[in-house]
């Protein structure tokens, strides 16, 4: 007898509708009874097709099950048990892999002393304080790392200033930014900008500067006061709230050129999203809000543990809901982690690697220094060149050859895999000592939140297809300026 | 697929890609799916015999007369079974040869030995 068997998928319902999301192609097709009644049926017991067709004579004619056995099996849900499942090949990426986005660290120092801070706090990498590494990046320096930029990228480029605090350094970002425009129209590229900043430090001719370059701003703000005083704190322990609000709030007056963005860190003791969301939307006014849950060593009072994730997960689908209720209605909705993770979704990404780290993407130290990504600038294990010589080859093929997902064995049997593919390096650095490691506390949020993307992408490709259908337009316009 | 539908763009190629392993062999047929003629220019990439015209209808863009490519074609072409193996037997045939647009009547036949 030759048996069918399930395949790797995972099925999920929206408005309705079954669907299926397949592993590792990450394709998503919607089911019809049949279909539904055959994955059942062959998901429950491995059966031969006659025994298929004959467990269901009794709601479909025996050509439909076998037509639904059929397409099944060509896109791979189900398969023969003695046909062997298609290997992915484990491919490694073409090099040299052009550099899209450089974050450059301007400085290392901060005027903030936020309890939780990945870069000095006790789960920090570099020693900033009494390290070797140059405190602010000279002009020099930042000029250099124009040059390898332009050298290492395709046609757009993306240059994120990132710190410590990035407008600590504001004078070497101002002339790097006119640099840099002159260098990338000589190449004949394009170049755009962005920074992240705790915004305290936000003046009115800084405004003006960012306004008129098109600067992407992203703000670091945990929410209301009693939120953002908890951790976000100067160096003598007052609270920063008071100082950044009318600073934001003049920021997004006059800056209207680009979106301006928040970006949360959350922490057990400020898991209220709904709450932080209604602020820093309605009450400050920014345009969208992204959440990300603290990096941290599990010992530290503010990690998430196991209850804070499924608290988390309980609000992040609230507010999903939200989301989705707005987008449906075509109106706009500024909750990000949403947004970004359906483009995923919707294009069929099925990820090698967790991140661009190391690949499109890399990190460079105030000394010049190349790393797998800012969050490991200025760590000599996770060097990889320096701006002057240029990316060290060996270095970024070794990384590519250990962290491909293949090797992840934790991962293998997770239908999460091509979204997720292990989750950030450095959160597994941090709680596990290895970058390689699949961050394996937060698997049981991961899953639950890509199924709650599964489910409203279901969703609103029933109700307002046309808004995915942005997705591609946005892409075509990227791919036509490459 | 009447029972499967598509929703993203990776169920779209797939669902392709599904429908090009169906298709049938199109040799000899007519119609469609017909790839317009192939007409070389220069060399041929491909083993193609019978083309006695170029696309301008003459011959000049075949692979003849020898003296325009006779060097391309014994080196990275199908045609080396039509000139000497200089690989192995005949090392030395191209020697008086500098330039074959100048020298081409240099070239001598060669008997297997």
């Amino acid at each position: 007898m030759m048996a069918l068997v399930s395949r790797e998928f995972h099925m999920f319902n929206a408005a309705g509708k079954s669907f299926l999301y397949l592993v590792p192609s990450a394709a998503i097709f919607a089911l019809d009874e049949a279909t539904s009644a055959v994955l059942r049926v062959v998901s429950e017991s491995k059966s031969g097709e006659d025994a298929v067709v004959a467990s269901l004579a009794n709601r479909f004619e025996p050509d439909v099950v076998r037509a639904a056995i059929g397409e099944l099996t060509e896109v791979r849900a189900i398969g023969y048990e003695h046909q062997p499942e298609a290997v992915v090949p484990r491919m490694l990426p073409m090099m040299p892999f052009p550099l899209n986005t450089m974050v450059l660290n301007v400085t290392n120092q901060c005027n903030l002393a936020c309890t939780y801070c990945y870069e000095y706090g006790e789960d920090k990498i570099v020693d900033t304080a009494h390290g070797k590494q140059a405190k602010f990046m000279t002009e020099e320096t930042a000029r250099e790392s124009v040059d390898f930029l332009l050298r290492e990228s395709g046609r757009l480029a993306h240059m994120t200033f990132f710190g410590g605090e990035t407008l600590l350094n504001f004078p070497v970002l101002q002339s790097t930014i006119a640099y840099a425009r002159r260098r990338a129209a000589d190449e004949g590229k394009e170049i755009d900008f962005s920074l992240t900043t705790n915004a305290t430090l936000l003046r009115p001719d800084i405004i003006e500067f960012l306004a008129e370059n098109r600067v992407g701003v992203t703000i670091s703000i945990d929410g209301p006061r009693e939120m953002q005083d908890k951790f976000r704190v100067f160096h003598n322990g007052a609270g920063s709230y008071d100082v950044v609000a009318p600073k934001i709030k003049e920021l997004l007056r006059r800056h209207r050129s680009r979106p301006i963005g928040a970006r949360v860190t959350l922490t057990s003791d400020t898991l209220d999203i709904t709450r932080i969301y209604k602020h820093l939307t309605e009450e400050i006014g920014f345009w969208e809000v992204g959440f990300a849950p603290v990096t941290t060593s599990p010992q530290q009072h503010y990690a998430i543990g196991e209850q804070g994730f499924d608290r988390m997960l309980d609000q992040f689908r609230r507010l999903a809901r939200e989301f989705t209720d707005h987008v449906a209605e075509n109106r706009h909705h500024g909750f990000s982690n949403v947004k970004d993770t359906l483009e995923e979704i919707h294009k069929g990404v099925s990820k090698a690697y967790p991140c661009g780290a190391g690949l499109g993407l890399l990190g460079v130290s105030t000394d010049g220094d190349v790393a797998l990504c800012h969050r490991f600038a200025g760590s000599d294990a996770h060097k990889f060149g320096t701006v002057r010589d240029g990316i060290d080859r060996g270095a970024q093929s070794a990384f590519l050859e250990q962290h491909h997902i293949a090797d992840k064995t934790d991962c293998s049997k997770c239908w999460a895999r091509p979204l997720c593919s292990g989750g950030c390096y450095h959160e597994a650095h941090v709680r596990y000592g290895s970058t390689g490691h699949p961050n394996l506390h937060y698997c049981e949020w991961i899953r639950g939140w890509t199924e709650t993307c599964l489910e409203i992408y279901g969703e609103l490709s029933e109700r307002n297809p046309e808004f995915l259908a942005r997705f591609d337009r946005e892409e075509a316009k990227a791919e036509a300026a490459i | 697929m009447p029972h499967l539908k598509a929703i993203n763009k990776k169920a779209h190629r797939i669902v392709d890609a599904v429908a090009e392993t169906k298709k049938d062999v199109v040799a000899l047929q007519q119609g469609p799916p017909q790839q317009p003629p192939h007409f070389p220019l220069g060399c041929s990439l491909v083993f193609s015999p019978g083309w006695e015209a170029d696309q301008t209808g003459g011959t000049a863009g075949l692979c003849q007369p020898v003296e325009r490519d006779i060097f391309d074609c014994h080196v990275g072409c199908f045609w080396p079974a039509q000139v000497p193996d200089q690989l192995n037997h005949s090392p030395d045939w191209t020697a008086k040869c500098a330039s074959a647009q100048k020298d081409w009547r240099k070239l001598d036949l060669v008997f297997p030995g």
